[in-house]
């Protein structure tokens, strides 16, 4: 008979400034209980968090010839949070040449999460 | 010298939202003026996410927010001069600005529209002991240098003081690959969202030590550590507690200061708890015509209210140039009260014939849960309360104040933020 991995995990919510510390338990990654939340939305965002947390990243990219040295850019949607600081290194090697305007597409389909990353600003030639 | 019906300086979002509300409540002959080369201010250093939910109800970053509006200035009629700085406005309305084409300009308004936001303060990185070494920043000119000219001002950083920029800061360097070693707070708590601990800390492990402050710093030509010590009740540091912190960089996110010295300098009373302008419902000073919105009149954790604000203001104008309003027989004072730091607008000082209420905002001194917001005419007698579940001195309240009230002839209301059960909160 295999083990069963338990676990619990402390999570804060952000659906309001109580900050509720959410209390999840699970079992080989399942999740068998969830505790300590005040309200539906808390319980929900627990879940999510639990199971698959995930971030917009905003951030910038090199640009050349551009009246700013850099561009500000975005996640067009949320990406998993474990691949923020992956998603940073690969980010670093881009440079787009000027002008770049704003909701262009820098990085088609960003790391393999099938998200782009785009300006969120515009940016003239020098 | 120039005529303008309306002249407002600063094109934050708060001088854009002002000029294009005034605008489409008729006025004409509206100048914007702006010191730095771009419109949009602060916002277009702020590249994170999480603007514009309650206003557009959807998230955007900074530059994204003010690239709308900015698009529809471009398509008014506003006459926009940028890398133009205003020097003096006198009590009659005559702006003196300067730029390298104008050379000195002199601008005589019929009214005026004040949104230059507000600075930084520095004088806690002043009262430090020790070095004046390279290293030491504030948090906001950080992030320019970062998000606008491109590079990373350290590597091992220290950041003092937890609000939302300190915070959006200590992500920012962390994802640039500095290390940030911690994030110190002389408070017992946070004035940061709590949004932002979470994604921009607990995200990446920066440690956030509370009831913490830098006591020392070390360095000739470079910081090289820093002193921290644990503060005791009084924000006093405790002696023993220190800890020596190896770091070349120092950020200070200690709090804002509205920009007033124009406000001032025309003879504009200043709220001392704001440091932003006295006003009235029609965020109009106590210089008829003469109106402030943004962060010059309190400093605003969403740029959404900064934008409702200069919306209210830009229709305060049209309606001053068009000489259509009647004023109360008596001001009606609004005046803090219990866990209440200050309240903005501070006067209801017109008659207002389609009004049914007005929002009004209030910072609390300290968090608190299951609280109400009573409102208490003379004689102390309490005439609405509101409910709340949880308010933080991180986050501006807003609540209403219905016409019944203010149709009533009280020269004031108090507010207070009392604990929702039997006993007072002392
Ligand atoms: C450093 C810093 C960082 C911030 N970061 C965040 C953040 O990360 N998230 C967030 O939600 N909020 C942030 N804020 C709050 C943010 O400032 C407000 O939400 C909003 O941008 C305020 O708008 P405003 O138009 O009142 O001021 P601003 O955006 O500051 O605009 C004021 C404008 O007036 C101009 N001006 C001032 N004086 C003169 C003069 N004499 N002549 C001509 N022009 C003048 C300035 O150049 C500027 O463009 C930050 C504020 C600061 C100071």
């Amino acid at each position: 008979m295999s083990r069963n991995i338990i676990n619990k995990a402390n999570i804060i919510c952000i659906g309001c400034p109580k900050g509720c510390r959410i209390v999840v338990e699970s079992e080989n990654g399942t999740i068998s209980q969830l505790s300590n939340y005040s309200c539906p939305r808390g319980k929900e965002y627990a879940r999510e968090e639990f199971i698959n947390p995930t971030r917009i990243l905003p951030t910038t990219v090199r640009v050349s010839n551009g009246e700013l040295p850099v561009v500000s850019v975005k996640t067009a949607a949320p990406i998993p949070k474990g691949l923020l600081l992956s998603s940073m290194n690969e980010i670093a090697r881009i440079e787009v040449k000027a002008p770049v305007s704003i909701g262009q597409i820098i990085r088609k389909d960003l790391m393999g999460t099938g998200v782009d990353l785009i300006a969120t600003t515009t940016v003239a030639r020098k | 010298m120039i005529n303008h019906d309306l002249v407002i300086i600063g094109a934050g979002p708060a001088g854009l939202a002002a000029a294009l509300a005034a605008e489409k409540n008729g006025v004409k002959r509206i100048l914007l003026l702006e010191r730095d080369k771009y419109l949009g201010g602060i916002l277009q250093q702020c590249i994170h996410n999480g603007f514009g939910l309650e206003y557009f109800r959807e998230e955007l970053t900074g530059p994204e927010y003010a690239h709308r509006f900015i698009e529809k200035i471009k398509k008014s009629q506003v006459k926009i001069k940028s890398e133009t700085m205003v020097v003096n406005i006198s009590q009659d309305k005559l702006v003196t600005a300067m730029n390298r084409s104008d050379g000195i300009l002199q601008i005589q308004a019929k009214a005026i529209v004040l949104a230059m936001g507000c600075r930084e303060r520095t004088r806690e990185a002043i009262l430090i002991p020790g070095t004046r070494p390279a290293g030491i920043f504030t948090a906001g000119s950080a992030q320019r240098y970062v998000n606008l000219e491109g590079f990373l001002p350290g590597k091992k950083v220290i950041i003092l003081g937890s609000g939302d920029i300190g915070l959006i800061m200590a992500r920012r360097m962390m994802l640039e690959g500095a290390e940030v070693k911690a994030v110190l707070e002389i408070m017992p708590y946070s004035s940061g969202l709590l949004r932002n601990q979470v994604q921009c800390l607990d995200d990446f492990g920066i440690p956030l030590r509370l009831q913490h402050t830098i006591t020392r710093i070390n360095g000739l030509k470079r910081v090289d550590s820093v002193v921290i010590s644990r503060v005791d009740q009084s924000l006093q540091p405790i002696p023993g507690t220190e800890e020596l912190i190896d770091c070349d960089t120092i950020l200070f996110s200690v709090g804002l200061i509205p920009e007033n010295e124009l406000s001032t300098g025309m003879g504009i009373e200043l709220d001392r708890i704001t440091g932003g302008p006295i006003v009235n419902e029609l965020r109009e000073t106590v210089l008829k015509g003469v109106f402030a919105c943004g962060n010059v009149l309190q400093v605003h954790d969403l740029v959404d209210y900064v934008t409702e604000e200069a919306e209210i203001a830009g229709k305060a104008v049209a309606d001053y140039l068009k000489g259509m309003r009647v004023k109360r027989e008596q001001v009606l004072n609004l005046l803090p009260g219990t866990n209440v730091a200050y309240i903005v607008p501070q006067q209801i000082a017109y008659e207002q014939v389609d009004r049914k209420r007005v929002k009004l905002f209030l910072r609390v001194r300290r968090p608190a849960e299951d609280v109400r917001i009573d409102l208490i005419a003379e004689g102390e007698k309490t005439i609405l309360s509101y409910r709340r579940s949880i308010v933080t001195p991180g986050e501006m309240v807003t609540f209403f104040l219905p016409e019944a009230i203010i149709g009533e002839k009280t020269a004031y209301i108090k507010v207070s933020v009392e604990k929702n059960s039997r006993e007072k909160e002392g």
